[in-house]
């Protein structure tokens, strides 16, 4: 590799007294002592969340109010910490979720465990479980660290769905299938 | 209230007015730490301490959340913690030596106070009485000699602590004093030699020098910072220095020292030493006032006379003593800012280059600036 000489400029009597560059820094200094604060009262204000982040996991409904899960379990299984565990129960004829076989009769992510990978809503079918914005989990025992599933449709809430599959698929048994 | 006063043995006297000063003193060191705290929040972009509030307070309408975004009541709970903390004597200390190391270093700032004059009124006869604990001719020398003594408390603390970080602090402390000190007088010798001028009685006290920059005229009325900007700049240098302060605080140090002198105290102990360094800065602020920016006087050629005249304050000696105290207040307030600012500007040297400094660039610097007043002030 060629060496390239730098000749070093020697200091004028200026820059060896500090003072000009003291002064500067002084400036620059006083420039931030106005300038508006750059950070977040925390727990009263809250960082704007960017789409896409991957928060703590949550189970979602559709608009109709509906549960989406189906308790398939692939996300249990392809979790990688082992996070989830799901029972799987069957559902009441008659009830308002009667379009499929089954429901999760407990649902539950230990966040002790839970490494917001976001594979099991990647991995989901029904799109059913969602990485959402909350960011701050906290407990004061190892229970209440494990998010049921009443906490977790809490946390979910309800998005918006553009496919309906289930619906569509009754409509389309009932034409016979013709697809 | 005034006879009342004034029929009391004049030993009490200067008891109440040395309790009082102190009681000053001390709160405003401690709202400088608070001070310190906002001011490198602010520049540092951040909010800075603005959360404890008594709960009584919350009540109050706009002051109380005004206050709490100001971060008085953690001034307070500082205050408290400090006391309240277990206080620690590490067993490897001389203990004797290391519980006198912090006395030892509020002795000298507090004592120093005594001889600094921090307002003036007017009396019936129209003339300038200084408000002060003790008005001595050696003023200055008092102020040098007194405060010089607080470098023992550094040194002390940094040997009795027996450990390796206190002890280099304790060294670093001492030479960096002395070799700064010296710059420090000779840059205010020229002050003195402007003020006695050959054949009148000579005066080392800081009430003549304010007198003289309380004049009207073009040269009367200037302040010595004008009249001498090298002095006073070399004058600034060395009382960063001398009151430990970035970027000359080599005592402390804590990127190389953990925390210089101090490492090994804790909780009351420690804060002594705070507030100790704080008073310095204080008293170091207000001889730089007083010598260079006019003491009590609010603007250069504006004495404080004819401010009085101005807002008819002639015949209320207590109004204008206040008055006077406030403009004095809030000139060391700018220069304990000017402080805080600095230290959130420049990094520490190394110790090298404070020795090479102090000696090398300072004390020729000095010498030079007098001799070429010495001769400046005979040729006039």
């Amino acid at each position: 590799m060629a060496v390239i000489p730098v000749q070093r400029q020697p200091l004028s009597l200026a820059e060896r007294t500090y003072v000009p560059q003291i002064l500067a820094g002084l400036r620059v200094t006083l420039r931030h002592f106005f300038a508006p604060n750059v950070t977040l009262s925390y727990p009263e204000q809250r960082p704007a969340i960017p789409p896409g982040y991957r928060g703590v996991p949550t189970l979602v409904k559709d608009p109709l109010g509906r549960e989406k899960c189906v308790s398939c379990q692939l996300c249990e299984f392809v979790c990688p910490p082992k996070a989830i565990r799901i029972t799987p129960g069957a559902i009441p004829a008659g009830t308002p979720a009667a379009h499929v076989e089954k429901a999760p009769q407990a649902f539950d992510i230990d966040m002790l465990r839970c490494i917001y990978c976001g594979l099991c809503e990647e991995v989901c079918p029904e799109e059913a479980i969602f990485l959402q914005n909350q960011f701050s989990m906290s407990g004061y025992s190892r229970d209440e660290m494990v998010n049921h599933k009443d906490r977790l449709y809490e946390l979910g809430g309800t998005l918006p769905d553009s496919h309906f599959k289930w619906d569509k698929k009754k409509e389309a048994a009932a034409h016979g299938n013709a697809h | 209230m005034n006879e009342l006063w004034t029929s009391l043995p004049p030993v009490v006297q200067l008891f109440v007015k040395g309790v009082a000063v102190i009681a000053i003193i001390f709160p405003l060191a401690g709202a400088c730490s608070l001070a310190e705290r906002k001011v490198s929040a602010w520049i540092m972009g951040r909010p800075g301490p603005n959360r404890a509030i008594p709960f009584w307070f919350e009540w109050v309408p706009v002051l109380g959340p005004f206050l709490q975004k100001l971060g008085v009541f953690h001034l307070m709970s500082d205050g408290l913690k400090m006391l309240f903390k277990e206080d620690s004597l590490p067993g490897h200390v001389n203990k004797p030596y290391f519980i006198l190391a912090p006395v030892l270093a509020m002795v000298p700032a507090f004592t120093t106070v005594t001889v600094v004059p921090f307002g003036a009124y007017l009396d019936s006869a129209g003339r300038l009485v200084p408000l002060m604990l003790a008005n001595v001719d050696v003023g200055i020398l008092a102020v040098f000699a007194v405060g010089s003594l607080g470098v023992y408390s550094l040194i002390i603390a940094g040997w009795s602590s027996n450990s390796k970080y206190p002890f280099l602090g304790g060294v670093r402390a001492s030479a960096q004093l002395i070799s700064y000190e010296l710059s420090m007088t000779l840059a205010v010798l020229p002050v003195f030699l402007w003020t006695n001028a050959p054949g009148a009685a000579g005066s080392l006290s800081l009430v003549r020098v304010v007198e003289f920059q309380s004049g009207t005229g073009l040269w009367s009325g200037m302040w010595f910072a004008f009249l001498m900007p090298l002095s006073a700049f070399i004058f600034l240098v060395t009382l960063f220095a001398e009151t430990n302060r970035l970027p000359f605080d080599m005592a402390e140090g804590e990127a190389d020292l953990v925390g210089g002198f101090h490492t090994e105290y804790g909780a009351f102990k420690w804060s002594l030493f705070f507030v100790a360094e704080y008073s310095h800065m204080l008293v170091g602020s207000g001889v730089f006032v007083l010598l260079f920016l006019g003491g009590w006087n609010p603007l250069p050629w504006v004495p404080l006379a004819r401010a009085a005249e101005w807002l008819h304050l002639a015949g209320q000696p207590v109004l204008l003593g206040l008055l006077s105290v406030a403009i004095f207040l809030g000139k060391i307030i700018l220069m304990i800012f000017l402080f805080m600012w600095v230290r959130f500007t420049l990094p520490r040297f190394r110790y090298d280059q404070v020795m090479k400094l102090g000696w090398q660039r300072l004390l020729p610097l000095a010498i030079a600036n007098l001799i070429v007043y010495a001769i400046l002030i005979a040729s006039l």
